[in-house]
């Protein structure tokens, strides 16, 4: 294998790594908080990434601006479109649920899924077929070698990069970082300190709708077409990446997702006979490091398991 | 409840027959009228009115003898649903549609059979149940087309490759618990569309043709010409339909009185107690994933054979929910309410053509709206009784 080819490799690795790390982000953050898995998730980033495709047709038939301008606008569109309806799915399906089973929520955020997938299905128009995104960054590329690097990727990394040290610094600098990390760790001793409890849920669903939201976008930018099933594939890519980094664990979510990726792109170089059967591999892994380690490789701090 | 009361006791602790008779023969005859009717008014005209019937049975209380009814006769009323069925099905001895219909309806009641023993009694979630169906479906087009084993061999060995290739989940579903078991049934329900989708041998996005059932060389596929009235060829697979149903319905209600359903409710219950108790955990839920797979895969075996096609797009993830939404409206664990969801869940939008695109996102807000006030289901589970003799 060549250097450049080996380069393209880990291009393409990385950028599937950053949108599964970013996904992955939201699952450890909702769990930290709340203890609950919301498996509409990935649904949230399609519709995410729906939204902004519909801003930006808005946009064209308004008369249309350059380029930035109308990724800015789709980009901000976009994450408090998804901000609000996180809020809203915590406010009303899964903070009323919390003294209910945990199957309850689990199918109540399964079905709600279902219906935020469906209504993209059949109310965007054509939302069945396949959407052609725009591409919106600037397309110029740097020849280093063999290897062909995009600028569009390298942007799109670096905001990634910018998305989650953003995250970091609201986490671990702010005060309103430090309410959820509190939270997360006790929620009555939190509550005891003059927290507000349910704005810090509410608030935690939105950053992390709101970085799904992001995450849709960069997936419409790399693969320039989003359909509605994307949500469901990134969602449980995002989970078992959650998953293996340690539920709970921001650190260990994006050590997660860009393991996976490399899981991932290592399976497409071995296996290249096979490049049809790429998503196949990706659940046969998911599976796999289930049955192999069932609370991921950092282990939850306090495991439920007896 | 298997010995026959005894005669010293009579009307004056147990339930009247009659009220239950009542209600089969009234659902029976709705439902005979709901599946004659062609109109669009007149359907909805039809399925609101039996709405508001059964809200003012509710209110005027009319249910409870009911519901007391079928709990204290309840072999004899299943036998007359039997009857029911069977009246249903002479009554549209012509017509293929309304056959299938019946058809369908008996099968996806078969396969949340199956689900229902792993979700229902175990606790074991398995959100892939469209994917074992189809595994069975796929199982009958392969050896139909290509192998001349005889066709009632093909239903078993369609239930065995669906329990087989379900066993390779026992792993991680043994090993994981909530959450993380619901992923791993989720990932395979993906992986196994993708893979139908992507695989040339099994036909890829197309799917296949699959062969007709025949039976000592009575093939199913011909109309019945009977003293001069034609039966439609739905009829064949409406009678084999009809006695799988039978078969899975007592086994499953068995399954569930007898001491292997005692200690499958122990074990979803509380699995720390029931180990303490000396229940093997991992055996009984290796039991419940395997047999519930299997009954999935012989109604998804007999599915294949009436529909004549499968193709990945009939087995994805959002059917597998509505079979989840199936169990949940049902009331998780209770047969008879699998019944009666099942019917509501695939004939009112085959009625009703214009819900028909919308009945993934109807009945994902009609689960939500039940999980969130009425989390028990439609028709809850009763209360286990262990000694039949003693009235409640």
């Amino acid at each position: 294998m060549t250097a450049g080819l080996l380069a393209q490799y880990i291009m393409n690795g990385l950028m599937l790594g950053m949108m599964y790390a970013l996904v992955a982000v939201g699952f450890t953050l909702f769990f930290g908080v709340l203890d609950v898995i919301k498996f509409s998730h990935g649904d949230v980033l399609t519709v995410g990434a729906f939204t902004a495709l519909a801003t930006y047709v808005a946009m064209q038939t308004a008369g249309g601006a350059s380029p930035w301008l109308e990724l800015i606008v789709m980009l901000v569109a976009a994450i408090l479109a998804m901000a609000f309806l996180g809020v809203l799915i915590a406010r009303y399906l899964v903070l009323p649920l919390r003294s209910a089973p945990p199957l309850n929520t689990l199918l109540i955020t399964l079905m709600l899924g279902t219906v935020l997938r469906e209504c993209v299905r059949l109310f965007y128009p054509q939302g069945a077929n396949p959407k052609p995104f725009p591409a919106l960054l600037p397309k110029g590329s740097v020849d280093l070698g063999g290897f062909n690097l995009r600028l569009d990727n390298v942007l799109m990394l670096a905001a990634g990069t910018a998305a989650i040290i953003g995250l970091q610094f609201l986490l671990n600098r702010t005060k309103l970082g430090l309410a959820v990390r509190a939270v997360a760790q006790d929620e009555e001793t939190a509550r005891t300190m003059g927290i507000n409890f349910t704005a810090v849920v509410l608030f935690t669903f939105a950053v992390g709708s709101a970085l799904a939201a992001f995450a849709g976008v960069m997936n419409g930018l790399y693969y320039n077409e989003i359909n509605f099933g994307i949500g469901l594939y990134l969602g449980v890519i995002g989970f078992s990446a959650a998953i293996i980094g340690g539920l709970g664990s921001v650190y260990g979510a994006i050590l997660g997702g860009f393991l996976f990726a490399g899981l991932q792109i290592i399976g497409t170089v071995l296996l290249p006979f096979a490049s049809a059967y790429k998503d196949v591999f990706a659940f046969a892994v998911v599976i796999a490091i289930m049955a192999w380690r069932p609370t991921g490789l950092i282990q939850e701090k306090i495991s439920e398991r007896v | 409840m298997s010995a026959p009361p005894p005669p010293t006791r009579s009307a004056s602790n147990r339930a009247s027959l009659w009220p239950g008779l009542a209600a089969l023969a009234a659902a029976t005859a709705y439902l005979i009228l709901l599946l004659a009717v062609e109109k669009q008014t007149i359907v909805l005209t039809v399925l609101a009115g039996g709405i508001v019937v059964v809200l003012l049975a509710a209110w005027l209380r009319l249910l409870t003898p009911v519901t007391r009814s079928f709990a204290a006769h309840e072999d004899g009323l299943g036998g007359f649903a039997i009857l029911a069925a069977i009246v249903l099905g002479l009554y549209f001895h012509e017509d293929h549609f309304v056959l299938l219909l019946v058809i369908t309806v008996m099968l996806t009641t078969v396969a949340t059979l199956g689900l229902n023993i792993q979700f229902g009694y175990a606790g074991v979630l398995n959100f892939a149940g469209a994917s074992f169906f189809g595994i069975g479906a796929y199982t009958s087009a392969v050896l139909n087309a290509h192998t001349a084993v005889p066709h009632l061999i093909v239903l078993v060995i369609g239930g065995a490759i669906a329990a087989l290739i379900g066993s390779l989940l026992l792993l991680p579903v043994l090993r994981t618990r909530g959450h993380y078991a619901a992923v791993v049934t989720i990932a395979f329900a993906l992986l196994l569309k993708t893979f139908l989708e992507v695989n040339d041998v099994l036909g890829g996005p197309q799917g296949l043709q699959v062969p007709g059932m025949k039976i000592l060389g009575w093939s199913f596929n011909d109309n019945i010409e009977l003293g001069g009235i034609t039966l439609s060829f739905y009829m064949n697979y409406f009678v084999v339909a009809l006695a799988l149903l039978i078969c899975a319905f007592i086994l499953v209600r068995r399954l569930e009185r007898s001491w292997i359903g005692l200690n499958l409710d122990a074990i979803r219950l509380d699995e720390v107690a029931a180990s303490c108790f000396g229940l093997d955990i991992a055996r009984w839920k290796v039991t419940a994933f395997i047999s519930g797979n299997f009954l999935i895969g012989i109604a998804g075996a007999l599915f294949g054979m009436v529909g004549s096609f499968v193709a990945p797009n009939n087995y994805t993830f959002a059917d597998s929910l509505i079979l989840v939404s199936i169990l949940l409206l049902g009331g998780i664990g209770n047969p008879w309410g699998l019944v009666v969801a099942t019917l509501i869940v695939v004939v009112v939008p085959e009625k009703l053509q214009t819900i028909q695109e919308y009945r993934f996102l109807l009945y994902a807000a009609l689960v939500i709206a039940v999980l969130r006030f009425r989390p028990e289901g439609l028709l809850p589970r009763p209360v286990r009784r262990y000694f039949s003799r003693v009235p409640r």
